[in-house]
C-alpha cells in the first residue's frame, strides 16, 4: 500500500483564477487561506487558524470601526484596493484619538478573478498592516459567480484603544477653535479618476493613501485635549466639515489662500470641472483644536513626514445654521455646501 | 502664463474693485446680466459679489444648457436610454437633471439603462465603434460652444461608415435667448427690460465672434462686453459696462481677446452650418417657446438624427405655476423672491431651470450665497 503523503499542487499565481471551489469550504479554500492569507499576514493570532481571534488589549476604552472597499480601478497610482482597505480602517480607528491594534479582513471574490492580482492585493495589505503596526487577526472569504461582483470587494474592521479622559469626536468643535489639515487635498480622488476607463489623462499625481496612526499618536501626545479628528474621504474636505459643523452645532470658516492643494490637482480639477474641496482623500486628516494649541499642533504635524505640508486652514464660528463658508483667495466669501448628489463635471 | 492663478489674483481684484467703486455712480443702480453659467459660477465661487458696490447688481442669465433644457427633453433622454440595445452618451451634468416625476438619467441607470458619461463627442464615437451591435445615441446639449464638436462627430461617423451612431440634437443659440430676454413687454405693450447691459459669453464668443451681438447695441441700446470665465475677467467686464453706461454708449467690447476674435472661429461656423439648420422654435425651460432659437440636423444627414431614428415624442409636461424661473432669468426677480426657493425647490430636489445645475441662478445662490440672505435682508430693511 502506498503510504506517501498526497502532494498538493501549489496555488498557480501566474495563470490561476478564483473559482467557486475557493469559497466552498473544501480543500481549495483551505489552501487559499493558508497559502495566501495566513502566510502573508503572518501573526501569532491568525496562525492558530481559529474561527475567532482571541486578542489582548491594553487598558482604556475599545474603539471599533468597519469599512467596505469597492474601488474601481482596483490598482491606482500610489496604491491598490488592498492597501486602501488597511489604511481606511486604521485611519477611522485613529480618528477617535485611538491607537489601532487589530484588523479583520473579509474578501468577496468574483469567480474568474486572477490569483496573481489577488496575491498582489493581499501582499499590499500585509505591508500596509505592518507599516501601521496592526495585525490582521481573522478573516473570511466568499466567492460569487462571475458577473455578480467587480473582481474583488474587501471589508475590514478594526479595533483600537483610546486612553480614558480623551474625547475626540465630531460633536466637540467649539467656536474659536482652529482647523488644521496634514497636507495636500484631493490627491487620491484625482489619481483614481486619472485611471478611470473613460477619463484617462496623463498625470503624475499619486494617491495619498496612507495610515495616519503614527501621526495621530504624535498629535495626541502634544495636544491631549484635541476636539475633533476626521479623515476627509468621500466628499472631501467640504463634506466632512459640513458633517462636523452639524454634529457640533457650529459654523466653519475656511481660508482659501491657506488650503494646500497641488498645482497638478488644481489643473486636473479645472480640466474636469471639479472642485478639489469635494475630491476624496485617503491619507489626510482634519484636526480641530483649541486656538491656543494650534501653533504647537502645527509644529508637531509638520515635523512628521506625513504632515510636512500641514496648515491651519480655518476656524470654528458660532452659527446656529451650521454653515461652512470660505474667505476666497479673491477676497470675497462663499458657502462651501454639501454636495447635491455625486460631483459631476460641468459642461462649460 | 499659467492661465489659472493669474486671473484669480487677489491684489488685481482689489484694484478692479476699487475702480468699480469709484466709477459707479452712487445715485443709480446698475443691473447687468452675465449670460453664461460659467460667469455665474465664477461670481459665486470666488465671492466676486462681495467686491462690488451694493448698487451694482448682477443678474444671472439663462446660459446654462442643462438648466434651460425643457423637462420634456429630459423625459425623452430617459425614454431613449431605456430602449433596448441603446447606449445613451451624454455630458455629465445632464445625468442628474430631473424630468417628469423626478426621473433622471442617473435613476434610469440604476434601473438598468446603459447611460455613459462622456467628456467629448469622440468618446461617444469610440463607444459606437466598440459596440457595433448596439445603438449609440449621443444626447447633444449646449450652446454654440459644444455644437461644433457634435458636428465633427457626425462627420466622422459618416466618414467611418458607422451605422449604429446617432445624435439627439438639443443645441441652442445664445443671441436668440438674449433677444427673448430683451423682447419681453408689459401687458401695456411697453418694453419691460431693466437690464443695463450684458457680460457676453466667453466660449460661445470664441466660436461665433463679436458680430452677432451688434443687434443688441443697435436695436436695444444695451452694451455687451464679452468676458472670460475667470473672476478678474468678469470684474474687468463689469468695469467696462459701468463706463459704457455712464457714457451713454452701447458697444460690443471684447475683454476676452486672448480667445475671442471679431470674426470668431470661421471653420467651426462653416462646419455647424453644413450639418445643422434652424428649428422654427424650441421650448426653453424658464423662457418658454423661443422662435429660431435652436438647431436641428439637416435632412442630408437625417440618418444620424436620433429624433427620426427613434420614436420618443412625448407630451410636453407643464412647469410648476409657482416657479419664478422666467422672471428670474429676465432679471425681474431674484431667487429669494420665489416662494419655492429653498423650500420645495433645492439642488437636491430642483423644480425649475435655475435650480437644476450649479450654474443656475437659484442653485448658485443656494449653494454659495445663502449665508448672505438674512444679513442682507436685515441690512436692506434698515436702509
Amino acid at each position: 500500500m502506498n503510504m506517501n503523503k498526497p502532494k498538493s499542487r501549489p496555488l498557480d499565481l501566474k495563470n490561476g483564477r478564483v473559482d467557486m471551489s475557493h469559497g466552498a469550504g473544501g480543500r481549495a479554500m483551505a489552501q487559499l487561506i493558508s497559502d495566501m492569507f495566513v502566510e502573508t499576514f503572518d501573526n501569532e493570532v491568525l496562525n492558530r487558524e481559529h474561527d475567532a481571534a482571541m486578542v489582548q488589549l491594553p487598558a482604556g476604552r475599545v474603539v471599533m470601526s468597519t469599512d467596505s472597499f469597492v474601488i474601481s480601478p482596483l490598482f491606482f497610482p500610489g496604491g491598490n484596493i488592498g492597501s486602501l482597505a488597511v489604511h481606511g480602517t486604521v485611519n477611522d480607528v485613529s480618528m477617535a484619538g485611538a491607537k489601532p491594534y487589530y484588523l479583520t479582513a473579509g474578501f468577496i471574490l468574483e469567480e474568474g478573478f486572477p490569483l496573481s492580482d489577488l496575491a498582489e492585493i493581499v501582499k499590499s495589505m500585509g505591508e500596509a498592516a505592518k507599516e501601521a503596526g496592526v495585525a490582521i487577526v481573522t478573516g473570511d472569504t466568499k466567492v460569487v459567480e462571475r458577473g455578480h461582483g467587480d473582481g474583488i470587494y474587501i471589508n475590514t474592521a478594526g479595533v483600537g484603544v483610546v486612553p480614558d479622559g480623551v474625547d475626540v469626536c465630531g460633536d466637540q468643535a467649539k467656536p474659536g477653535d482652529k482647523i488644521l489639515v496634514n497636507g495636500t487635498l484631493g490627491d487620491h480622488g484625482v489619481a483614481v479618476m486619472s485611471k478611470r476607463e473613460n477619463l484617462s489623462f496623463a498625470t503624475e499625481i499619486l494617491s495619498d493613501s496612507q495610515s495616519l496612526c503614527d501621526l495621530v499618536g504624535d498629535m495626541m501626545k502634544a495636544v491631549p485635549d484635541m476636539r475633533v479628528l476626521r479623515d476627509p474621504t468621500r466628499g472631501g474636505l467640504a463634506a466632512t466639515l459640513n458633517e462636523i459643523a452639524h454634529q457640533s452645532g457650529v459654523g466653519v470658516e475656511l481660508y482659501e489662500k491657506d488650503l494646500p492643494i497641488r498645482p497638478e490637482v488644481k489643473s486636473a480639477c479645472e480640466l474636469l470641472g471639479l472642485d478639489p474641496l469635494y475630491v476624496a482623500n485617503e491619507g489626510k486628516l482634519i484636526a480641530i483644536c483649541p486656538a491656543d494649541k494650534a501653533d504647537e499642533l502645527l509644529a508637531v504635524m509638520q515635523a512628521h513626514p506625513k504632515g510636512k505640508d500641514a496648515a491651519i486652514v480655518g476656524e470654528v464660528l458660532e452659527d446656529s445654521r451650521c454653515f461652512v463658508r470660505m474667505k476666497t483667495g479673491l477676497g470675497g466669501t462663499r458657502m462651501v455646501d454639501w454636495l447635491a448628489g455625486e460631483q459631476l463635471p460641468r459642461i462649460c | 502664463m499659467k492661465y489659472i492663478e493669474e486671473f484669480r489674483n487677489a491684489e488685481l481684484a482689489q484694484g478692479l474693485s476699487a475702480a468699480i467703486k469709484s466709477e459707479a455712480d452712487p445715485n443709480r443702480i446698475y443691473r447687468f446680466m452675465e449670460f453664461c453659467g460659467g460667469h455665474t459660477h465664477a461670481l459665486a465661487r470666488y465671492g466676486v459679489e462681495d467686491l462690488l458696490p451694493r448698487n451694482v447688481k448682477m443678474i444671472h442669465g439663462p446660459g446654462c444648457p442643462v438648466c434651460v433644457l425643457p423637462v420634456g427633453r429630459v423625459d425623452e433622454a430617459v425614454a431613449l436610454a431605456t430602449q433596448e440595445d441603446v447606449i445613451l452618451c451624454t455630458y455629465a451634468d445632464l445625468m442628474r437633471v430631473p424630468g417628469t416625476k423626478y426621473e433622471s438619467l442617473i435613476k434610469a441607470r440604476s434601473k438598468g439603462a446603459d447611460v455613459r458619461m462622456v467628456y467629448s463627442t469622440i468618446d461617444a464615437l469610440k463607444i459606437a465603434e466598440e459596440n457595433p451591435d448596439r445603438e449609440v445615441v449621443f444626447f447633444a446639449i449646449g450652446f454654440e460652444t459644444t455644437t461644433p464638436p457634435t458636428a465633427v462627430a457626425l462627420k466622422q461617423a459618416q466618414a467611418k461608415g458607422l451605422k449604429n451612431f446617432s445624435i439627439y440634437c438639443n443645441h441652442v443659440l445664445t443671441p436668440a435667448a438674449m433677444r427673448a430676454i430683451l423682447g419681453v413687454h408689459t401687458p401695456e405693450g411697453a418694453p419691460n427690460v431693466i437690464l443695463d447691459g450684458f457680460v457676453g459669453p466667453a466660449h460661445v464668443s470664441a466660436v461665433i465672434g463679436m458680430k452677432p451681438y451688434e443687434e443688441f447695441t443697435t436695436d436695444y441700446k444695451k452694451p455687451v462686453v464679452i468676458a472670460g470665465f475667470e473672476p478678474l475677467d468678469v470684474m474687468q467686464a463689469i468695469l467696462q459696462l459701468i463706463r459704457q453706461t455712464n457714457d451713454g454708449r452701447a458697444d460690443v467690447e471684447n475683454e476676452y481677446a486672448r480667445a475671442v476674435t471679431p470674426e470668431g472661429n470661421v471653420k467651426a461656423q462653416a462646419l455647424v452650418d453644413e450639418v445643422f439648420e434652424l428649428r422654427d422654435e424650441f421650448s426653453w425651460r424658464g423662457l418658454g417657446s423661443v422662435p429660431l432659437s435652436a438647431l436641428k440636423i439637416r435632412p442630408e444627414f437625417s440618418e444620424y438624427d436620433a429624433e427620426l431614428r427613434f420614436n420618443v415624442d412625448l407630451p410636453e409636461p407643464k412647469e410648476n405655476k409657482l416657479c419664478e424661473c422666467g422672471a428670474i432669468l429676465r432679471g425681474e426677480k431674484t431667487p429669494t423672491d420665489c416662494t419655492l426657493f429653498g423650500t420645495s425647490c433645492t439642488p437636491d430636489n430642483p423644480m425649475g431651470a435655475c435650480m437644476v445645475s450649479s450654474e443656475g441662478a437659484c442653485a448658485a445662490h443656494w449653494t454659495y450665497g445663502r449665508f448672505r440672505s438674512e444679513a442682507e435682508a436685515v441690512e436692506e430693511l434698515a436702509s
